[in-house]
């Protein structure tokens, strides 16, 4: 566990506490005590278009502890805000997983365990972010390291001044809080962000030191890029004015991850409004890109129902309505292939290090 | 002359021919073989003279001394089983006809052999002697129905009885005196005022006569009974189809029987009397002629008294009135004044075809005596732990012109002491999962005219018709071709006045169709009430785990709500409050009671529900320590019996007051008085309808 700095009760301490207080409330009064919790679905969630993010809508669900199906659920509830409240009284951050070990122990009289898995402790997490509008990092929670940047950016990071030029290929690991009281963002003269999705081509890119000749932070996620990667990200755009472009592998999860750095996720939409970066720029690969760049039919990958399924899911999307993207969505569906960023590679091994990256930059070729 | 349905045989062997006792299974065997094979020609062949000096008549005994294993006596462990079985079914069936409760000694122990006695597990000579407190028997009887087979009386009527065909007994006196060369030690005494005689009889086998080695008049303590001693080469072992299984399943399907058995380990164990009143006395039926096969008619038509055909017909048959006899006669085209010796050939084809084409009523019932769903209900309650008993008896049936009665009942659960046996506790890793509950499969337990039926179960149509019910229509879980899995008894009981058994050893009832159908009838009947008991509970269940889970979660909450207000809570307040809304919430005192004793078996007759708290339904009242209050008897009921005795035979003094009865002459009037004669005694016969009313 790492150690923060000591604070006096804070907001979310109280906020906690509000939770003992409801239940005691609802014992005295000899009724069933409830939790409202916002509905963390598609079925709750609305795209501002004037503002380009998605919004959590104002559906809330009851999660009451005199019902059979939700009792254990509140009561795991209890457990992981006190759990929580402990966090922020000690003043330390831990993860997901020691919530879920911290949490967990046999009932009293019973063979029963409280949790019989971190998959049913996490949800509860995100639960009590929405409900009680604290963010992760607020509730001293943080995720594992995994994602990287590298590019001519300074930072300060627990006091020590780290230079994202000067670390050699392996870049700097992005913590999972990069909040201004934590990460302190020094210096900057890198003129785009490219987000990319995979390592593979973000660590191709580093040996070519592609960032010092487009003068560029690179940052990769590794697959969904977490919420460090995607904060900072939001961070650089903002206060440095940086554009963002995201390249990912040209499938619908590809389209999934950049609408999420774009418009933010479903699940977390509350967060959007801190995460989401509504200017950033589908770089690739399109749909379109393999004809362009001369791929090869045969290092596409069929696409499998499950893959069909969820284009024609983003299809309806709100955030995926644009004309261009509705053709792209559907030409990719049409030609029944996916490709891969690593296909590049069939070409040349630079290829997208002096073919492609510099031709989508010259052309300006990126969908919005 | 009276009327048989079985095969012809047996006519030979009746008892006012014993000196010429004829070979009854392998009749016409050996007459025909000079018939069909022809002078052998090979060198060593014989002439039909020399080989018509070596045919000759094989007595029963000789044919069974070489197949006693038809008889169940195949290995030695079965051998000592089926003699206890044989000789307690004819205590018991003559206790019941002589109307007398019966009380029943059974004692196995160990001879010992070479002047030593070996242990239990090495014995191989066992001593089994049967004490009743019966009719007797008449002292010129005792030879005959103790060493003679196939002789006595139950084979020449169609009348339900434990025994069938006169065998049992003298076939395991003749196993006893094969295997130990001993005979067979008879002590019977019909009165207080008689002597008791003491006989050792022995089998002739060639001759299939008895050989009475001694004979003596004795002092004996016992008023009145008989006891049997054979001793023969056997095996004891417990578990299944042991001696110990026998008795107690008997004592399930014959609670009004009350039973001592003294195993050879030295166990004394005692299966008190639970049900205070004698089966209804069945009744002799004449054949009915759908049942009737041809030969058997001819014979019926030779034997017959009546002098024309419709007399015959309206006279030798049940269900046959003069009218249906004119309709048969007209479709035959006979006349109704024919006599029936003169009906041969194919007039006798005519007459049996007509008589299967007519309209006959069923056979009457009356010959049957079931054991009653109450008495099922007693029985099972009182010998296995459980949950939950119910018992069906069936309206009568017939196959092959023979009634018969299917009786079921289930047992199921555990009982409330069994229920829960607390494992120890410890908590479970990510995982990990409770074991899940062994599955164990029903236990069938099958009888036929009141006898535990221990061996051949797959082959028995019972059994059969256990595994084709549907179960888990019921809620029990069941797999492909097997019987229902689950803590449960499945009791079936097919009483008929002949049951159609597979081999003479009476292990498995045939497959008929009728039989397997009435059987899967009561089977479902039985399984439905065990689903609407299984459901109510598990209603009851789900409504008490609901608050058991809020209990549960309310001290986790109550804690947590005290950490999250850093210790500044009454927590236990918080408890009482939040358990109160729980029971409040979750039907409070009604699950209690759905899931306690106020539930009450309403809705599923004959049926009785155990619970923790106590028991709902017709629980039997054990009727027996009351029945026999003052010991007025000086003796213990039995000589063996070296306890205390606890209660004497069953209103033995009383009784003995009164006249008794011939051992085999109608028993009524005994029956009323011997009643009478008992200090509480219960109506007898009203309840005993009550238990036969039908659904």
């Amino acid at each position: 566990m790492a150690t923060m700095r000591p604070k006096t009760t804070g907001s979310v301490e109280k906020r906690l506490i509000g939770l003992a207080d409801l239940v005691v409330q609802a014992a005295e009064r000899g009724k069933d005590p409830t939790i409202d919790i916002p509905v963390r679905a598609l079925s709750n969630v609305k795209f501002n278009e004037s503002r380009g993010i998605i919004e959590m809508g104002g559906n809330r669900q009851a999660r009451s502890f005199f019902n059979v199906g939700m009792a254990k659920k509140f009561m795991q509830t209890m457990l992981v805000a006190d759990a929580l409240s402990e966090l922020q009284r000690a003043g330390l951050t831990t993860s997901l997983r020691e919530i879920y070990y911290r949490a967990k122990h046999t009932i009293q009289d019973s063979h029963e365990n409280t949790f019989d898995g971190q998959n049913e402790s996490d949800p509860l997490i995100e639960d009590l972010e929405v409900t009680l509008a604290a963010l992760r990092e607020e509730l001293h929670v943080r995720a594992e390291n995994a994602g990287t940047v590298i590019g001519p950016l300074v930072v300060v990071d627990d006091g020590d001044r780290v230079d994202c030029a000067k670390l050699g290929k392996g870049g700097y690991s992005v913590p999972s809080i990069v909040e201004p009281e934590y990460l302190r963002i020094k210096s900057c003269t890198a003129d785009f962000i490219l987000l990319i999705e995979k390592g593979t081509q973000w660590n191709r890119l580093a040996e070519d030191k592609f960032w010092r000749k487009y003068n560029c932070i690179l940052l990769t996620g590794n697959g969904q890029p977490p919420r460090g990667v995607r904060r900072l990200a939001r961070r650089l755009h903002e206060e440095m004015r940086l554009p963002v472009y995201v390249l990912v592998d040209n499938d619908p999860w590809g389209y999934y991850i950049y609408s999420v750095v774009k418009q933010g996720s479903i699940n977390l939409a509350f967060e959007s409004q801190r995460m989401a970066i509504p200017k950033a720029k589908f770089m690739g690969l399109s749909s379109t890109d393999p004809e362009k760049y001369g791929l090869p039919r045969n290092v596409g990958i069929k696409l499998n129902e499950k893959d069909i399924d969820r284009a024609k899911e983003i299809l309806n999307y709100q955030w995926f309505q644009k004309k261009e993207w509705q053709k792209e969505i559907r030409h990719m569906l049409s030609v029944g292939l996916k490709y891969e960023l690593d296909a590049l590679a069939n070409k040349d091994f630079q290829f997208l290090t002096n073919k492609y990256l510099p031709r989508k930059l010259k052309d300006r070729d990126w969908l919005d | 002359m009276k009327p048989k349905a079985q095969p012809k045989p047996a006519a030979k062997l009746k008892p006012s021919q014993p000196a010429k006792p004829a070979a009854a299974v392998p009749d016409g065997k050996d007459q025909a073989a000079p018939v069909k094979r022809p002078p052998a020609p090979r060198a060593s062949g014989l002439t039909a003279v020399e080989m018509g000096a070596r045919q000759r008549e094989i007595s029963v005994s000789e044919f069974f001394t070489k197949n006693r294993h038809l008889l169940g006596f195949d290995n030695p462990r079965k051998a000592l089983l089926t003699c206890v079985k044989e000789a307690v079914d004819n205590a018991l069936d003559a206790c019941e006809e002589a109307g007398i409760l019966p009380e029943v000694v059974v004692k196995v122990s160990v001879v010992p052999t070479g002047g030593t006695t070996p242990p239990l597990s090495q014995a191989t000579r066992f001593k089994v002697t049967v004490v009743d407190y019966g009719p007797g028997i008449v002292r010129e009887q005792i030879p005959r129905i103790f060493a003679k087979l196939l002789y006595g009386s139950k084979f020449h009527r169609l009348r339900m009885s434990r025994g069938q065909q006169g065998i049992g007994i003298s076939a395991a006196g003749m196993y006893g005196q094969l295997t130990t060369g001993k005979p067979v030690q008879i002590i019977s005494r019909t009165s207080e005022k008689t002597q008791a005689h003491y006989f050792e009889v022995q089998v002739n086998t060639k001759t299939n006569e008895p050989r009475i080695l001694e004979k003596k008049q004795i002092d004996w303590e016992n008023h009145r009974g008989t006891q049997v001693t054979i001793e023969l080469e056997g095996r004891y072992q417990k578990g299944r189809a042991s001696v110990d299984e026998y008795i107690e399943l008997t004592a399930i399907a014959n609670p009004h029987v009350k039973l001592h058995y003294h195993a050879p380990d030295g166990d004394v164990k005692v299966y008190s009397r639970i049900y205070d009143e004698l089966p209804a006395p069945p009744r002799e039926i004449k054949p009915h002629p759908y049942g009737i096969e041809f030969g058997i008619m001819l014979k019926m038509l030779h034997d017959t008294k009546s002098h024309w055909l419709s007399g015959f017909l309206a006279g030798d048959f049940s269900r046959v009135s003069p009218r249906v006899a004119e309709e048969i006669c007209a479709k035959a085209e006979l006349s109704l004044k024919m006599r029936p010796r003169d009906i041969v050939g194919h007039d006798a084809e005519k007459l049996y075809k007509a008589i299967q084409a007519t309209k006959i009523m069923a056979p009457p019932t009356n010959c049957i005596s079931p054991i009653g769903e109450k008495a099922i209900l007693a029985g099972l309650y009182k010998q296995i732990k459980g949950d939950f008993y119910t018992a069906v008896t069936r309206s009568p049936a017939v196959y092959r012109g023979n009634p018969f009665i299917i009786e079921a009942g289930i047992a199921f659960g555990k009982g409330p002491q069994q229920a829960a046996p607390e494992v120890q506790k410890k908590p479970l890793a990510e995982g990990e999962r409770h074991g899940d509950h062994e599955d164990e499969l029903a236990r069938v337990i099958r009888y036929a005219n009141r006898v535990p039926l221990l061996y051949q179960q797959a082959a028995c149509a019972t059994y059969q018709a256990a595994v084709e019910t549907a179960w888990r229509n019921y809620g029990v879980s069941q797999s492909k071709g097997a019987p229902p899995a689950g803590p449960m008894v499945v009791f079936i009981h097919m009483a008929s006045v002949w049951v159609p058994f597979t081999s003479e050893s009476k292990e498995a009832i045939a497959d008929y169709d009728e039989i397997r159908k009435e059987i899967k009838l009561a089977l479902q009947e039985c399984g439905r009430r065990l689903g609407v008991f299984l459901k109510r509970k598990e209603r009851a269940k789900s409504e008490f785990h609901r608050r058991n889970i809020f209990e549960l979660y309310i001290s986790e909450v109550a804690d947590a709500c005290k950490r999250l207000k850093g210790g500044k809570l009454a927590a236990e307040k918080l408890k009482t409050q939040l358990c109160k809304i729980a029971m409040s919430r979750t039907g409070g005192q009604k699950t209690d009671e759905i899931l306690g004793h106020q539930g009450g078996p309403e809705g599923l007759p004959d049926s009785i529900i155990v619970t923790a708290e106590g028991v709902e339904g017709d629980v039997p009242v054990l009727a027996e320590e009351p029945a026999a209050p003052a010991p007025t008897s000086p003796e213990a009921p039995s000589p063996q019996t070296a306890r205390p005795a606890v209660e004497p035979p069953q209103a033995a003094a009383p009784q003995l007051e009164l006249p008794l009865p011939a051992p085999r002459r109608p028993s009524g009037s005994t029956r009323a008085a011997g009643k009478k004669g008992r200090p509480p005694a219960k109506k007898a016969r009203p309840s005993m309808k009550a238990a036969k009313r039908r659904r």
